[in-house]
C-alpha cells in the first residue's frame, strides 16, 4: 500500500463516518415516526425514504447534482448566502453518501422501535414521564441493538457507494477520491495491481462492518 | 378518595363499554368474565386509551371529559397501573425500575417501599433473574413510588401459582395499611377479592351489572 492509498482509505473512512452521523438525527427521527404513529402522509415519506434504494445510484445522484448545484434551488441558496459551493467537494462526496445511506439506516431503526413493546412506554407514561423522556430512558436503550445494527449497515453501504458520487463529486484526485472511485479509476488506466490492493482493503472493510452489524443483530435477537 | 366516571361510552369488538360509576371506597375489586372490558376500563382511567364519550374525576380534578376534547396525559395524571404482564423495563436493575417514577423522595418512601415489599436482597439484581413473585412486588413497588392517587391494579396475582399468590397476598394487605392509597383491584379470585376489597363490582360486556 502506498501513502496515497492509505490517504484514500482514510478519506473514505471519514466521509463515511461523517456521513453517518449526519443522518443518525433524521433517521432515528423519522424511523421513530415511522414505526410509532399513523399520520397522514406517512405512506409518501415511507416512498421517499426507500427511493434511494430501487433507484439507480447514478439516478440518485443526477437529482443532487442538480439540487446542490449553484443554479440548483439548495446549491444556488448556499452559494449566494454563505458562498459555499457544494458540488465536486468533499461535502458533496458526504451528501451523496448520507443520501444513500439513509433508507438502510431507517429501515433498521424503524424495525428495531417497532421491537419495543409498546406496553412499556405505556407504563413509563403512568409513571409521570412525558413522551420525550420516555422515548430517551425506555424506547432507545431498548432499541439500540438494533439501532447500532443499522449505523453499521448504513456505514458499510456508504464506504461502497460509487454512483451518486461520481455524478455529485466526480473524481478528483486527493478531494473526491473515494475507495470505490480509486479502483475504477485504477482500472479504467489499466493500472490493475492497484486496482487489487484497494479491492482488498475494501472486501476487509466491508466484512468487519457487515459482520459488526450482524453480531449486533443476532444479539438482539437473542434479547 | 373519589373517583367518578360518567357516561364512559367507547366501541370495542365485540360490545360498547358504557360505564357510570362512583367510587369512593379504598379497595374496589372488579371482576367479571374474560374479556368484558375491565382492562379497557382501568386503562380508560389511567389515560392510556381514550373513551368516545364520557367524563372522568378524581377527587374533583377531571381527568378526562371526552365532549371538551379533554384528556389528561397519563404522565400529570398520578394514577398508577400494574397491568398483568407487570411491563417491568428489562434494561433497568430492580432499584433503576422501583426509582423510575420517584420524584422527590423526602420522606423515605423508597425505604419504607422496599422494607414494606421486602425488596433489600433484590435492589441491585437485573429484571431477568427474578422469580415471578419478585417481580410481582417490584412491579407494585415502582407503582407506589411514583405516589399514584390512586392503584390499578389488573389480575396482579394471575400468573402466579397458588404457593406463590399465598405469599403476595399479604403485601397487597401491608400495601393497602401503610400506604393508604386506594385501589381498584381486578381478579377472578373470590378469595381475594373478598379478603382485600372493601365492595366488588361485576362487570359483563361492558357494562358493570352489580356487586
Amino acid at each position: 500500500m502506498l501513502p496515497e492509498d492509505w490517504q484514500i482509505v482514510w478519506f473514505t473512512t471519514w466521509v463515511s463516518a461523517l456521513s453517518v452521523v449526519l443522518i443518525i438525527p433524521p433517521g432515528l427521527a423519522v424511523a421513530w415516526l415511522l414505526a410509532r404513529f399513523r399520520w397522514p402522509g406517512k405512506s409518501l415519506v415511507e416512498t421517499l425514504v426507500a427511493l434511494p434504494l430501487v433507484m439507480p445510484p447514478v439516478a440518485t445522484g443526477l437529482i443532487l447534482l442538480k439540487l446542490l448545484g449553484r443554479r440548483g434551488p439548495l446549491g444556488g441558496w448556499l452559494h449566494q448566502t454563505f458562498g459555499v459551493d457544494i458540488v465536486f467537494s468533499a461535502a458533496a462526496v458526504v451528501a451523496a453518501l448520507a443520501v444513500m445511506s439513509f433508507p438502510l439506516l431507517v429501515r433498521s431503526a424503524r424495525t428495531a422501535f417497532e421491537e419495543v413493546p409498546h406496553r412499556l412506554e405505556d407504563i413509563a407514561r403512568t409513571l409521570g414521564h412525558g413522551p420525550w423522556n420516555v422515548f430517551w430512558t425506555i424506547s432507545l436503550p431498548l432499541a439500540r441493538r438494533g439501532l447500532a445494527a443499522g449505523v453499521v449497515l448504513a456505514f458499510a453501504r456508504a464506504l461502497g457507494e460509487f454512483g451518486a458520487t461520481i455524478m455529485v463529486a466526480g473524481f478528483i484526485m486527493g478531494k473526491t477520491t473515494t475507495l470505490s472511485l480509486a479502483i475504477y479509476q485504477s482500472v479504467q488506466t489499466g493500472d490493475d495491481s492497484h486496482a487489487l490492493r484497494l479491492l482488498a482493503v475494501c472486501v476487509v472493510m466491508a466484512f468487519v462492518a457487515l459482520w459488526a452489524s450482524e453480531k449486533l443483530s443476532r444479539r438482539r435477537e437473542c434479547g | 378518595m373519589s373517583l367518578v366516571l360518567e357516561n364512559i361510552v367507547l366501541p370495542l369488538a365485540e360490545f360498547t363499554l358504557e360505564v357510570d360509576l362512583k367510587l369512593t371506597a379504598a379497595v374496589t375489586g372488579l371482576t367479571g368474565p374474560s374479556g368484558a372490558g375491565k382492562t379497557t376500563l382501568l386503562e380508560i382511567i389511567a389515560g392510556l386509551r381514550r373513551p368516545q364519550q364520557g367524563s372522568i374525576r378524581l377527587d374533583g380534578e377531571k381527568l378526562t371529559d371526552a365532549g371538551a376534547r379533554h384528556f389528561l396525559a397519563p404522565e400529570k395524571r398520578r394514577v398508577g397501573y400494574v397491568p398483568q404482564d407487570l411491563a417491568l423495563f428489562p434494561h433497568l436493575d430492580v432499584r433503576a425500575n422501583l426509582c423510575y417514577g420517584l420524584r422527590h423522595d423526602e420522606g423515605g418512601l423508597l425505604e419504607k417501599v422496599i422494607e414494606v415489599l421486602e425488596l433489600p436482597t433484590l435492589v441491585k439484581r437485573s429484571i431477568a433473574g427474578l422469580s415471578g413473585g419478585e417481580k410481582q412486588r417490584v412491579a407494585l413497588g415502582r407503582a407506589l413510588l411514583a405516589g399514584p392517587r390512586i392503584l390499578l391494579l389488573d389480575e396482579p396475582l394471575s400468573n402466579l401459582d397458588d404457593r406463590l399468590k399465598g405469599k403476595i397476598l399479604p403485601y397487597l394487605h401491608r400495601i393497602r395499611r401503610e400506604f393508604a392509597v386506594p385501589m381498584i383491584y381486578v381478579s377472578h379470585s373470590k378469595a381475594e377479592l373478598g379478603g382485600l376489597c372493601d365492595e366488588v363490582l361485576v362487570m359483563r360486556e361492558g357494562r358493570i351489572q352489580g356487586s
